[in-house]
């Protein structure tokens, strides 16, 4: 991309001038947000959409949750796992959440290293973050399971108000869904990394246009923003 | 008029975007059907949401005919009836309207207007399309599903909305109508981050943000709230799909069905009206706002003469977006939400008439002493703004809630909303396609066709909706299949009815003159020429009209100027085109 200093506007960065200065670079010539690439900005852009699809699904069990007539069931018990004789609350869940905080480390080295042209390293951590978020799927499928051989559904559970069972496999399905998606394009980004598409601006099957190590910052804004929500949905589902 | 600080190389200041690569298609298939070129997507869009809009049309005709002649026509029962309103309803607020402001005039003028060679994502931007289309066929199929479409009613209020009771309830039709908005939202979120992308980040040399014509400034803004809003919709769509399909009971209350205790229980459906609304209020204005900004540059530009108070213009826009999204419970006035939520909300809807109003004066203002040519673009747009105003101003009513309450569910709301964020935008639209349709097709629309088009749909949108007013005011009821038999309404009311009916089935005929018109134009239109209406924007100054893939040429535009340099003293013209170098260097050009 070309030479910041180029568009500058040449305002001062201090005194009564700071909000007007910022008010003409965003509404200066060609792009509002200088050197940030298309796709960057529309990863953006969508975040933000995504992010009020979240919201308004959080907002929404929190209101069928005190709407209910009947008892919420208490998650530190339906999220306990007895192993070797202790019942431990919420220990899958703690497990979960450390394995995908920790794939948002390795993807965030991922993006230091795809800027740094070291391709193996990059399609290393890229596969090591997918791999984690794939544990981390596989760990919702055994929780779903074992509730589901418990007896709730999302219609109904031996505990408490029906729609426990309702929010929690729709909220969780939806964020795994997005877990889900994301691992599979991590995996693409990284096959297409390690065979180097982007030092040879080889171009992309479907839309035929040339991709550059952008896209690996751009799934790291993806799984940065699914990591994220995650933190609401365990503060606000297993830990209310 | 907006100064903008130039880089040390000059007047021009240098590139910022490399100029893209474009996707040369190969085939019949992949320049035409499946393109990726914004301007045939935009006709794709526009063809079928026109197509839409027609089925919608006949919707309603077949409404007015069981409302001005009840009884008549046995084959409009109760069930009918309502599977009418709503598939009426969504298909002209979503299918009809969103898309063709965002997806057909989006898509067509946004690259040209701010001289960019094409979206920035044009493969996003062609599932976009295609999404929608399917979002269509699934929405049209349910009037053939057995049960027939879902009769509950546009807002789709649970628990009636997937009861036994409701035609479509316990059917397929409002399986196929949330999954066809879940489809749409899916659509319009890829068509949406183009559209909001390119106008950020992919504008020509020259254009900054306050040169952009006030139609982009209207279609951007509605573009960034429908990505705002539309997810309250598919949370609302997923959360009734899985209370229909799984049995769960989000909006599902403990409740009597047919005589028997369901096993739901606990549920809100208050829940759903929020979302909803908090949907639907934007949605008002994501239709309404690519309709102001249009209409800001078909008076500018026939009047001869710049938008008054452009920066004003640009703001009340941003704020009327920023404000739709704090009013939407005016709606739920009498829904049993908590009454203290109505003073708020009444507050907040009252403060939004502040910028609305001052888009009307200033669009006021551009006219006056202005050279008007009253163009079959120029009605419209004047319609427009009486039209506009006269829904307006019934707003202010509904949105006190002393006031509301009673007139709730009443003609007097229909007539509002029809006013305001129906016959209002569809004013637009046609005045656009006959501003835009030139560039389009490189010929024009028939003028006299065209003012046969106007003055019946415009005399007769009044002749409908004025005289719903007074029924609402003297107590009909909306959405009641029969009103033949009450006691309260008078004799005169159903003589207003048959009138209203008579004069809808005109005003619907008269479409037809229209598709007519733009059918026949295309091969026997007057040759149009680059700029027939002598406008400033840059989709007018495309070397070749209609453009082409790529728009520009070898070389995109460089922008020196604001999109109303109309009337300009000194100029040979009575217009500079955005991109017509500084007549003066000497002045105009002078370094900061």
């Amino acid at each position: 991309m070309t030479d910041h200093a180029l568009t500058d506007a040449g305002g001062t960065l201090s005194g009564p001038n700071n909000l007007r200065s910022i008010a003409t670079d965003l509404s200066s010539d060609q792009r509002a947000f200088k050197n940030v690439p298309w796709g960057k900005a529309m990863m953006w852009i969508f975040l933000l959409s995504d992010t009020f699809v979240f919201s308004c699904f959080l907002i929404a069990y929190m209101t069928a949750r005190m709407s209910t007539t009947v008892p919420w069931p208490n998650p530190s018990e339906v999220f306990a796992l007895t192993i070797a004789g202790t019942t431990l609350p919420l220990i899958l869940i703690a497990i979960m959440t450390f394995v995908l905080i920790s794939s948002s480390g390795t993807m965030a080295m991922a993006v230091n290293f795809g800027y740094r042209r070291d391709r193996r390293k990059t399609a290393i951590l890229m596969m090591l973050t997918a791999l984690l978020g794939a544990a981390f799927v596989g760990m919702q499928a055994f929780e779903w399971t074992k509730l589901i051989h418990e007896g709730v559904r999302p219609w109904g559970n031996p505990w408490g108000a029906a729609q426990f069972g309702s929010s929690f496999f729709m909220i969780t399905g939806f964020h795994g869904t997005h877990v889900s998606i994301g691992v599979i394009f991590l995996l693409i980004v990284a096959r297409k990394v390690w065979r180097g598409d982007y030092d040879t601006e080889r171009r992309g099957f479907f839309t035929s246009r040339k991709g550059n190590y952008e896209a690996v910052e751009i799934m790291g804004l993806y799984w940065h923003f699914v990591d994220l929500v995650w933190v609401f949905i365990f503060a606000f589902f297993y830990l209310w | 008029m907006v100064d903008v600080p130039l880089g040390p190389a000059g007047l021009v200041p240098p590139a910022e975007v490399e100029d893209v690569e474009l996707y040369h298609p190969h085939s019949w298939v992949t320049k035409y059907v499946f393109s990726q070129d914004a301007k045939v997507i935009a006709i794709q869009y526009s063809a079928t949401a026109l197509a839409v809009g027609l089925i919608a049309l006949v919707l309603s005709w077949l409404m007015r005919l069981q409302l001005g002649f009840p009884g008549v026509f046995s084959f409009i029962d109760a069930n009918a009836y309502y599977q009418f309103i709503t598939m009426h309803g969504m298909m002209m607020v979503v299918y009809v309207l969103t898309a063709l402001f965002l997806g057909g005039f989006g898509n067509y003028l946004i690259p040209l207007m701010v001289g960019a060679r094409d979206m920035v994502f044009p493969y996003a931007n062609m599932l976009s399309f295609w999404l929608y289309l399917l979002a269509v066929l699934v929405l049209v199929a349910s009037f053939f599903a057995p049960g027939g479409p879902t009769g509950a009613g546009w807002t789709l209020y649970p628990p009636q909305a997937i009861t036994s009771g409701t035609p479509g309830g316990q059917d397929w039709g409002i399986i196929l109508m949330l999954v066809s908005l879940m489809i749409f939202i899916i659509g319009f979120t890829m068509g949406g981050l183009n559209y909001v992308v390119t106008v950020l980040q992919g504008r020509a040399r020259g254009m900054t943000l306050m040169r952009m014509p006030l139609t982009v400034w209207g279609i951007f803004t509605a573009s960034v709230m429908a990505l705002l809003a539309f997810p309250a919709l598919f949370v609302g769509a997923v959360m009734m799909l899985f209370d229909r399909v799984l049995g769960t009971s989000f909006f599902m209350p403990a409740m009597v069905e047919m005589g028997q205790q369901t096993d739901r229980n606990g549920g809100s459906p208050l829940l759903f009206q929020h979302l909803f609304w908090f949907f639907g209020h934007p949605e008002v204005y994501i239709v309404a706002l690519p309709a102001f900004g249009i209409v800001s540059d078909l008076i500018s530009t026939h009047a001869r003469r710049n938008v008054f108070g452009y920066r004003m213009m640009v703001w009340a826009i941003l704020a009327i977006g920023g404000l739709s999204f704090i009013v939407w419970a005016h709606h739920m006035y009498v829904s049993g939400m908590n009454p203290y939520f109505g003073f708020f909300f009444a507050t907040t809807t009252l403060i939004i008439a502040v910028p609305t109003a001052i888009k009307v004066y200033n669009w006021v203002l551009t006219l006056w002493r202005g050279d008007i040519h009253l163009t079959v673009p120029m009605l419209f747009a004047l319609a427009f703004i009486v039209t506009f105003l006269n829904g307006g101003l019934t707003g202010l009513f509904l949105g006190n809630v002393v006031v509301d309450v009673p007139l709730s569910d009443t003609m007097f709301v229909v007539a509002h909303f029809h006013m305001v964020m129906g016959v209002a935008p569809i004013l637009v639209i046609f005045g656009a396609i006959y501003h835009w349709y030139p560039k389009v097709t490189g010929r024009m629309l028939n003028d006299t066709l065209g003012k046969l088009h106007f003055w019946v749909t415009f005399l007769g949108a009044y002749a409908i909706f004025f005289p719903m007013h007074y029924l609402g005011l003297i107590g009909m009821p909306r959405r009641y299949h029969d009103v033949a038999d009450f006691a309260f309404i008078p004799a005169s009311a159903h003589t207003l009815n048959a009138f209203i009916t008579v004069v809808a089935l005109i005003v619907g005929a008269v479409q037809l003159v229209f598709l007519f018109n733009l059918i026949w134009s295309l091969r026997h239109g007057r040759e149009a020429g680059g700029n027939p209406w002598r406008a400033t924007t840059l989709e007018w100054q495309t070397p070749t009209t209609p453009p082409p893939h790529g728009n520009w040429g070898n070389e995109t535009p460089v922008v020196y100027r604001w999109a109303y340099d109309y009337s300009v003293p000194g100029a040979k013209e009575d217009f500079l085109p955005q991109n017509h170098p500084p007549i003066a260097p000497a002045t105009a050009g002078a370094a900061p």
